[in-house]
């Protein structure tokens, strides 16, 4: 077992190496985490909407965004330019705190919820115990944020869709923890780190994916629902409903709606990522590769290579889920909102049930392949 | 988590000051929407002292369920319903809220001097749980597996009665002239046609 990269130790250490006194290195290590959260997970929300674009446009033979940049790749940039210099327009008769209040929740508990995310071993801001139930408690607050963009916008189709949303991701967030909730049985415990580790050993074979095919496929779709996402889009239904909580919206406001959005997304595509691809862990194990090259595991320059590989694979099986939602959403039509209910409540909950029951009947069972 | 001792009196003094600020506004404000949403305030607050009390599972069950779904039903109940009816205005309103008033404001001084005169049994050393989330299920599942059962008995009776409620299975009879035969098993609202292939 390797020590790996400790990056906080090498930049603290840096920093007083220049004559800084130690708590004002610590300060400013505390303020990288957030710096990079936000960066990151703004420029990953952007790629979604430019492969949005991309995807759909390539399905339809349309060209898509040609003009802005090689590929069309800095139009979402061109995207958050307007948005940001828009006025800043509330309706005259909406509630003006809770219509400022409402999209920062949304937002903000979208945010959070990437604190516990890992990228490799030691790649993540923050191993808290909890791991996957902090997601799961966290991103359970922002209906509240949607409820009251809906409420405070004064306007029918926005209390609507507020009430919709609410509805929507309370009754497919129990099947989605129930899913997950299987997971972390099998991997003894909720860290997102020890639910990677467990997966490792036998590249491609040991990921969660083959031991919880019926898991996989309610978190998928309660994921889906949890964004938002066309055939689950109902709470935004742009034909019916002229978009929902959004309605009223616009500049500033509008884009945190919209970047939570795709920053959930990116959230769902990472977590099916952690949870039942294998994380960071390449198809096969990464010792062969440093065995047949005859590299000690231990040298700092292939521990660096080793951490972009496992970034670039998390990431690559996150976007996986991206596109395939991408795909998705110009291929299916809309659920109504009785059918959508229906499957939550009737269909993907009891067999949620059924699989945590079969899953500890087959941990107690096997407890070498179901993890002991 | 290890937080110095100037980090953790600071943190708790604003934790509890959003806790009563909030609560205070759910009391008192006058629009039950505002109340419903500083009630989610109340319960993230509430959720901050446990995690600076190194309970961090606690906190965060706190939040999905308290926040995440009682908070949000609350909120629903209230949007979905969203009755615009001035509250009559009741007989002796003053002496009812100075009695009430002197009730709690007795009880705040029984339970400060319950507080300050109980010679508490403080233990000045910290010591380090592994795991909380461990310590929590071997808890429940050794020494107060009772208490955890009667509670899931309690949430399974709450959930039957709900379903029994939601349900309606008396349908009142209502005669030719179309006056209804007992008042108290007729619907509130008005009974809708049942929309063309509901089914799934």
């Amino acid at each position: 077992m390797n020590t790996g990269i400790d990056l906080q130790r090498s930049l603290i250490e840096f920093l007083t190496g220049l004559g800084l006194p130690f708590g004002l290195a610590k300060v400013i290590w505390m303020l990288i985490p957030m710096v990079v959260i936000v960066l990151g997970v703004t420029v990953g929300a952007l790629a979604c909407t430019w492969l949005e674009r991309k995807i759909s446009a390539a399905m339809q033979q349309r060209i898509g965004p040609e003009y802005a940049g090689p590929f069309g790749i800095l139009l979402p940039l061109a995207d958050v330019g307007k948005l940001l210099i828009k006025q800043d327009i509330m309706p005259a008769k909406a509630d003006p705190i809770l219509f400022t209040l409402g999209p920062l929740l949304v937002f903000i508990s979208i945010f959070l919820c990437f604190l516990v995310v890992p990228f490799g071993e030691h790649l993540l801001i923050s191993d808290l115990g909890t791991g996957i139930f902090f997601i799961i408690a966290i991103s359970s607050i922002s209906p509240i944020g949607l409820l009251m963009s809906g409420y405070s916008s004064n306007n029918k189709y926005a209390l609507i869709g507020g009430l919709r949303a609410a509805a929507q991701s309370i009754s497919y967030e129990i099947p989605l923890a129930l899913a997950a909730l299987a997971i972390a049985m099998m991997s003894n415990g909720l860290s997102t780190v020890d639910i990677v580790n467990q997966q490792a050993g036998y590249g491609i074979l040991s990921w969660n994916l083959w031991r919880q095919p019926v898991g996989f496929m309610i978190f998928a779709i309660a994921a889906l629902a949890e964004c938002e996402r066309l055939p689950f889009d109902l709470p935004e239904a742009d034909e019916e409903l002229v978009a929902g909580y959004q309605n009223e919206y616009g500049g500033i406001k509008f884009a945190l709606f919209y970047g939570g959005s795709y920053a959930n997304l990116l959230l769902a595509g990472l977590l099916v990522a952690i949870l039942y691809l294998g994380g960071w862990e390449l198809p096969f194990p990464i010792d062969t590769i440093s065995d047949f090259l005859g590299i000690s595991p231990n040298a700092g320059w292939w521990q660096v290579i080793a951490a972009a590989l496992g970034i670039t694979m998390t990431l690559l099986k996150a976007y996986f889920f991206i596109f395939f939602a991408v795909l998705l959403r110009f291929t299916v039509p809309r659920v109504r909102i009785d059918q959508l209910l229906d499957l939550g409540w009737k269909f993907l909950l009891p067999i949620g049930l059924v699989n945590l029951l079969l899953t500890a009947a087959l941990k107690l069972t096997f407890p070498f392949a179901f993890g002991g | 988590m290890n937080l110095s001792e100037g980090v953790q009196v600071v943190s708790l003094v604003i934790l509890s000051a959003m806790v009563i600020a909030a609560a205070m506004g759910v009391v008192l404000l006058p629009n039950i929407v505002y109340a419903a949403f500083l009630l989610g305030g109340v319960f993230i607050s509430v959720a901050g002292l446990y995690l600076l009390l190194n309970a961090d599972f606690v906190a965060a069950a706190q939040v999905l369920i308290y926040v995440g779904a009682v908070n949000v039903l609350i909120l629903f109940a209230i949007m979905l319903v969203n009755k615009r009816q001035a509250y009559p205005e009741f007989k002796l309103s003053g002496l009812r809220n100075t009695i009430t008033a002197l009730v709690c404001i007795a009880l705040f001084c029984l339970l400060t001097i319950t507080l300050t005169s109980t010679n508490w049994a403080i233990q000045p050393a910290t010591f380090v749980l592994t795991s909380t989330l461990v310590t929590i299920a071997k808890h429940f599942f050794y020494d107060y597996l009772l208490p955890f059962e009667l509670a899931s008995v309690l949430l399974l009776v709450a959930l039957i009665g709900a379903i029994v409620l939601a349900r309606r299975e008396f349908i009142a009879d209502v005669q030719k002239d179309g006056a209804i035969v007992d008042e108290s098993l007729s619907l509130l609202e008005k009974p809708r046609e049942q929309l063309v292939g509901t089914k799934l």
